[in-house]
């Protein structure tokens, strides 16, 4: 089973990284964007049988490493036709 | 007193602070990342570094590697840990400190000397200071932009777990002197029952007249009192 995890940054917390693109979008000519945030996606293969099973081993693998609930929220989507 | 020094793949600020450590006395060996005992250890340094290459976040990986159930075991012993750069952000990623350690503010690496005042000069790691209040000691990161949430943060504030601030040479903390975005200036924090310090200055590249500052020796020389 595919899942992608969308790790982001907790609203508030300041992501300079989006600041500095929007600042070069903004050079290029794209003003109307107005705010960009940048987090990770990161893309698990998981061998279980069922969704169940596999989506409690990810959001297991999100608190423990993937993502750090001190700053990022994450969430999980299934990627694969089932 | 004995003090370890743990080695991870990446860590590239170990043998700095082992002379360091060796230069005061405090009689260095380097532990590797995947032993797994720390029995006779009186200190344990976590060293700067890119430890695993930062991959995902700064110290993440790190912080799962064999050794770091010893450091967590020893640490609620009651073990001084100091972990330096690469190494606080281990401590933050390990639970063992709050907080966590964000991109700089600017996006840029920076490699320089700050100036810190110390707010806290009852800690073992800062014991010796005697009256000098603001110490010049480099730093090298570009995550180093110390993050805690309101209420952590006035935990850290009322328990006096604030050990360093950047300041102005003459001990002004403004956010000129903030050289990454640190929230309050913070750049060296004590868990509360005061034996485990993170900080992101590198007092081992701090030790000798020829490297432009020894003010980093007051850490160790600390340490070696206060054992």
């Amino acid at each position: 089973m595919k899942a992608h995890v969308h790790v982001r940054l907790k609203p508030g917390i300041l992501d300079p990284q989006g600041k500095a693109v929007q600042q070069a979008l903004h050079h290029l000519g794209f003003r109307a964007v107005e705010s960009v945030r940048i987090g990770k996606l990161i893309e698990l293969e998981v061998a279980a049988e069922t969704r169940e099973e596999a989506e409690a081993l990810v959001q297991q693998a999100c608190q423990k490493l993937l993502a750090n609930p001190v700053i990022e929220t994450y969430d999980i989507e299934w990627v694969d036709a089932s | 007193m004995k003090s370890a020094v743990i080695v991870f793949p990446g860590s590239n600020c170990d043998r700095d602070v082992f002379r360091a450590l060796a230069r005061f006395g405090l009689n260095p060996s380097y532990v590797w990342h995947k032993e797994t005992s720390l029995a006779g250890f009186d200190l344990v340094v976590l060293p700067g570094g890119f430890s695993y290459g930062d991959y995902l976040r700064a110290g993440a990986i790190a912080r799962f590697s064999p050794i770091m159930r010893e450091v967590v075991r020893v640490a609620e012993k009651g073990i001084r840990v100091l972990g330096i750069c690469n190494g606080f952000q281990i401590l933050t990623e390990a639970g063992l400190l709050p907080g966590a350690l964000l991109r700089n503010a600017h996006l840029r690496f920076v490699c320089k000397y700050v100036w810190v005042r110390v707010e806290n000069a009852s800690t073992p790691f800062t014991a010796a200071l005697g009256k000098q209040k603001t110490l010049k000691i480099p730093i090298a990161h570009g995550e180093g932009n110390y993050y805690a949430d309101a209420e952590i943060l006035a935990e850290l504030e009322a328990g006096n777990q604030i050990v360093f601030r950047y300041a102005t040479p003459d001990g002004q903390v403004s956010p000129a002197a903030n050289p990454n975005g640190s929230v309050a200036n913070i750049a060296g924090i004590i868990n509360r029952k005061g034996n485990v310090l993170g900080m992101m200055p590198h007092p081992e590249r701090a030790v000798e007249p020829l490297l432009g500052s020894t003010d980093g020796q007051w850490i160790f020389q600390s340490l070696l009192n206060t054992n």
